[in-house]
């Protein structure tokens, strides 16, 4: 069964730090850029939502025709987003802590600077890995 | 007196004050990312680093003596499995191997297989030059001056440039007799 699913992670300045097409169907050229759109318009609600719950893994905060915006915000209000247009809760939020461990390794190297963008070959193999595990 | 025996690596090790690994590679991490943003010179950073490892190992040579009571090393064969086995695993917690010996005896490589100065890390594509860990080689250089020994520490493996282990080649240059600093005649 085909996907969509577009991975975004966006740093504490509103600035995308990591883009990614995780989803199983063909990527169409158009595809990539509404999805981006549709991600950076859930920004604002993101933001209200942040600050009422102390729960990390904020579920469906939007909808956009069929596709679902689910966020997840770590400690240092980094936004993990993920557009997508299935139903998988559970999967979802396992692929958000592990992605969140992956984060957190790469913050620790002492040559990135928090906020700048993410080039690292490995982290994207394994990003691409775990979407293709639970996705 | 009666002379004390050698102690090994890993009993010294677990007799001497620890700090937590995490810290001291964050605190590794953080001076060679100001160094870098103090001198923005890939080249420079790496004279920087084994300018400091080389003072680090002018005082350090004292304290592996003084707790390890190895006795005089016969030669250079025995000083290398020495610094290889008791001094990386008393100051790092790591155990290095000696290999790659050359016909006179001395030449010889360090490998280390885990390094705790690396945790973590990876080049970004802008500091593709920089050898992250040229502090090491400044100490080793700098404490085997201090029993005589003027030698040239090189990197011949990185693990941050794709090898497989950290390599250390070094390379005794001349054995310098000590002098007595009097002239015996005044």
């Amino acid at each position: 069964m085909a996907t969509t699913a577009c991975f975004i992670i966006v740093s504490r300045n509103d600035i995308p730090i990591y883009e990614a097409e995780v989803g199983s169907a063909t990527k169409r050229e158009d595809a990539a850029q509404l999805h981006q759109f549709i991600l950076h318009a859930a920004l604002d609600i993101v933001q209200d939502l942040a600050w009422t719950t102390s729960a990390m893994f904020l579920k469906a905060i939007d909808r956009f025709n069929d596709l679902v915006v689910s966020v997840y915000v770590t400690a240092g209000h980094t936004r993990l987003m993920l557009l997508h247009d299935s139903r998988n809760d559970d999967g979802i939020k396992s692929f958000f802590q592990e992605v969140h461990e992956l984060y957190i390794k790469i913050l620790l190297n002492p040559l990135y600077l928090p906020g700048s963008r993410i080039t690292s070959s490995q982290f994207d193999t394994k990003v691409r890995a775990l979407a293709r595990k639970y996705l | 007196m009666a002379p004390v025996a050698p102690r090994s690596g890993d009993a010294i090790f677990a007799s001497v004050e620890r700090v937590n690994a995490e810290l001291f590679t964050l605190t590794y991490g953080a001076i060679v990312r100001q160094l870098l943003t103090d001198l923005e010179e890939v080249e420079e950073v790496n004279k920087q680093l084994d300018q400091m490892g080389y003072n680090i190992g002018i005082r350090l040579i004292d304290e592996f003596l003084a707790k390890s009571n190895v006795a005089r090393c016969v030669d250079f064969k025995e000083t290398a499995e020495v610094i290889a086995k008791v001094g990386f695993k008393m100051f790092l917690g790591v155990t290095a191997s000696v290999s790659n010996w050359d016909a006179d005896g001395t030449c010889c490589s360090i490998v280390l297989e885990d390094n705790p100065l690396v945790d973590f890390v990876e080049l970004p594509d802008t500091c593709q030059g920089l050898y992250y860990c040229n502090v090491l080689s400044g100490v080793i250089r700098g404490a085997l001056e201090m029993v005589s020994m003027k030698t040239e520490v090189t990197w011949v493996r990185d693990m941050l440039r794709g090898d497989d282990a950290f390599e250390l080649q070094v390379k005794l240059l001349k054995q310098v007799p000590e002098e007595y600093p009097y002239k015996d005649d005044e």
